[in-house]
């Protein structure tokens, strides 16, 4: 593992702990929003018949870059009605909770931040963080939208956590672990081992998994769609009506701290799913590494697959943001009440029964 | 326990509950310009809704009467500054009916022309806007391609983009560019299939019908009441289209339909039926411009007018059927080169008035569905 390499390194336990705790932010968080944030907004624009970006670089690519540096530039602006405590932490709590659920996702079978066997759990705990921190950004803000686009979003991401958390549910029942990178081993091999199509059971048993893994599939995909408040789930931050929610009072690289944690989020969740059903780092195919004795290639193909999996999920959030309108408030709670948990529950039950075929 | 005990229970407890006043606007993404709702909420729902105007106040009627009647024309095309050319085709109709003038047949056929395009325009941006609205941006930005196409089209007729000064008293500004019939028709014949790009994107998608059908249900006699007029009225099930109903230029012509509301959706009246009238008028304005520019006759663009435009003393009140509705001139001359009065029935000014009708026990979000859906122009309401 990673952390006993660098232990080795450099002797020092807690150094090693602190470096292996930002090895993820800076080897990968910054550098895929900076990609996931130009990504964007080149697929929206060639979505809507536009060019986008195309004047800092070529074709815009340091686009990221130069609005960054426009954001340190800017003024830091806290108004008097602020409550300026939790207005200071608010950003900083939504950032932690999705970048601390990046420690328990395996990129490949040598990096994984925390090897524990809670990982999945744990993921599930410090996002709810990111509950806390909108909720206070809202009320700290002092300000009507901003509060209502926090208490929509606490609602919201609270109900679909119950979705996500049965259908994880599901998997950890059919694998019995709730170790991502343990889940992860587990789904090695060729693609028809992947969980999606119904892991390493028997040949009747997968075939009568399927289905219901694909509706779990599709549950926990809309759920994270709306745990991240993505179109069509983007109530807390609809632009039309609420100005763009409990950020809208901020400013300067408190507002960019939103903005990356809203990245990283988009990752993390599409990485979990792709962990869970998607065989998160293995290859569908096998590996060239192993074909031609390169045993240290294997670890680098695994982390482009699972960047693969990762960045693809991303695009079809954003393909899903550019295509569907938002829907209401009281809609969101039908759909995620009234359909996503029923189902997960029924589908739960139903791949316990098949596991114990 | 008695009711009158419980509300003193109410009282002395340290929690109580109040309404909360919303202000949205004058700075606020989806009012359609400078226009501030005071929303009174119970929670999420609505209890009230008092629209604030005159934000973009600019003495137009005041104005029209230290000017000439030709220098009056600009000033019409800043009122409703989505559908500029249909503002001067009332005011200058107006006008010649005072003057008694006759215009000849090929100014006629191109204010037609010129009206629907603009109103295909209008109703573009409508629709788009009401898009990002609801929460989809991209039709948005498929409806201003298209609408682009049709400023061109004026842009290569009179120069202009937004604010034209073509239409003149007793003719037009310029003739026709000698490209402007074939490229007219490459337009209809591109646009044709992007409205049925727009109908499945936007109008017959689950979330979007969701958002809006049953949403701010307008019926006949509120309707009527209130003096709504256009694709507002329409969609609530009335066929009542000044172009058919009070036909003015030469609209009889044509063969065109008048689309109403038939509540495919939800009920007839609703916010989807106002979206979807006008996008069905968009069809029907394609034909209309189609006949006109296959019957389109040669000869003068301006008829032989007095160079002082003096139109003997007496009043007239005109009206021509805008994109929002019925769009109404009163105009009083005392016989002088400037207008007594000119007084305009603006007809977002007429439906904004329906808001607080329509958006009484909704949410928050329906407000914005709801003014979407009745397609305002502010510079139309503050004149």
């Amino acid at each position: 593992m990673i952390y006993d390499v660098i232990n080795n390194l450099t002797g020092s336990p807690v150094l090693s702990a602190v470096i292996v705790a930002m090895l993820p932010l800076f080897l990968f968080i910054l550098p895929f929003a900076l990609v996931a944030v130009y990504l964007e907004r080149k697929v929206s624009a060639h979505m809507q018949d536009r060019l986008g970006p195309m004047r800092v670089g070529y074709h815009g690519i340091l686009q990221t870059i130069a609005d960054i540096i426009k954001l340190i530039q800017k003024e830091d602006i806290i108004a008097n009605e602020n409550d300026k405590l939790l207005f200071n932490i608010a950003p900083v709590l939504v950032f932690v909770g999705s970048y601390a659920a990046f420690a328990a996702i395996p990129f490949t079978s040598v990096y994984i931040g925390a090897q524990i066997d809670l990982g999945i759990f744990l993921i599930i705990a410090v996002t709810g963080l990111v509950v806390a921190g909108i909720l206070m950004a809202g009320w700290a803000s002092n300000n009507k939208y901003s509060l209502l686009g926090a208490m929509r979003a606490a609602a919201q991401i609270i109900s679909y956590e119950i979705p996500t958390i049965l259908v994880v549910l599901s998997l950890v029942m059919m694998t019995g672990s709730m170790n991502l990178y343990t889940l992860s081993e587990m789904q090695t091999g060729y693609f028809w081992n992947w969980n999606l199509f119904g892991g390493s059971y028997d040949l009747l048993q997968k075939l009568l998994l399927i289905p219901f893994m694909l509706i779990g599939f599709i549950i926990i995909y809309i759920s994270t769609l709306a745990e991240v408040n993505r179109t069509p789930f983007d109530i807390p931050e609809a632009e039309s009506e609420l100005v763009s929610g409990f950020h809208t009072e901020y400013s300067g690289m408190k507002f960019a701290m939103f903005f990356l944690a809203e990245y990283a989020n988009m990752f993390a969740v599409s990485a979990i799913v792709a962990a869970l059903f998607l065989g998160g780092y293995q290859s569908p195919f096998g590996y060239l590494g192993n074909l031609i004795g390169a045993e240290w290639l294997v670890s680098i193909e695994q982390f482009l697959w699972f960047t693969i999996k990762g960045v693809g999920l991303v695009l079809v959030q954003m393909w899903l943001r550019w295509t569907l309108p938002r829907l209401r408030v009281d809609q969101l709670m039908t759909v995620s009440w009234k359909y996503l948990i029923p189902i997960s529950f029924v589908n739960l039950i139903i791949i316990g029964l098949i596991t114990i075929l | 326990m008695s009711f009158e005990s419980k509300e003193n229970i109410e009282n002395k407890s340290a929690v109580r509950t109040e309404e909360m006043v919303l202000n949205m606007g004058p700075q606020h993404p989806s009012t359609h310009g400078v226009l501030r709702l005071e929303i009174t909420l119970e929670g999420e729902l609505i209890t009230k809704v008092t629209p604030h105007i005159g934000y973009l106040h600019r003495c137009f009627e005041k104005h029209a009467e230290a000017m000439t009647y030709p220098q009056v024309i600009p000033y019409t095309d800043r009122m409703d500054y989505l559908a500029s050319m249909y503002n001067e085709i009332g005011y200058v109709i107006g006008v010649e009916k005072l003057l008694k003038i006759e215009v000849p047949d090929r100014v006629e056929y191109i204010r037609v022309i010129m009206g629907e395009l603009q109103r295909i325009a209008s109703h573009l941006v409508a629709l788009g806007t009401y898009g990002v609205d609801i929460g989809a941006f991209t039709p948005f930005l498929y409806c201003f391609r298209d609408r682009e196409k049709i400023l061109h089209l004026f842009e290569i007729t009179c120069g202009a983009r937004l604010l034209y000064n073509y239409i003149w008293i007793g003719g037009l500004s310029h003739d026709l560019h000698p490209d402007f019939v074939r490229l007219t028709r490459e337009f209809i014949k591109d646009f044709k299939p992007n409205i049925k790009e727009l109908n499945n994107l936007l109008s017959y998608n689950k979330i979007f019908i969701d958002r809006t059908a049953n949403v701010g249900i307008l019926p006949v006699d509120t309707a009527i009441n209130f003096g709504v007029t256009g694709p507002n009225l329409r969609a609530s099930g009335i066929n009542w289209d000044l172009r058919k109903d009070d036909p003015y230029s030469v609209y009889q012509k044509f063969d065109y339909e008048i689309p109403v509301g038939e509540g495919k959706a939800g009920t007839v009246g609703d916010s989807w039926d106002r979206y979807y009238v006008r996008v069905r008028e968009m069809e029907e304005s394609l034909k209309i411009i189609e006949q006109a520019l296959d019957t389109l006759p040669d000869g003068d663009i301006a008829s032989a007018i007095p160079k002082r435009i003096k139109p003997p003393a007496g009043m007239i009140y005109t009206r021509v059927e805008n994109p929002r509705g019925e769009l109404g001139y009163f105009i009083i001359s005392d016989g002088s080169i400037n207008p007594f009065r000119v007084k305009v029935r603006a007809p977002s000014f007429v439906s904004l008035q329906i808001m607080d009708e329509l958006c009484r026990g909704h949410l928050v979000a329906d407000v914005i569905t709801i003014l979407g859906s009745i397609d305002i122009v502010l510079g139309e309401i503050d004149r």
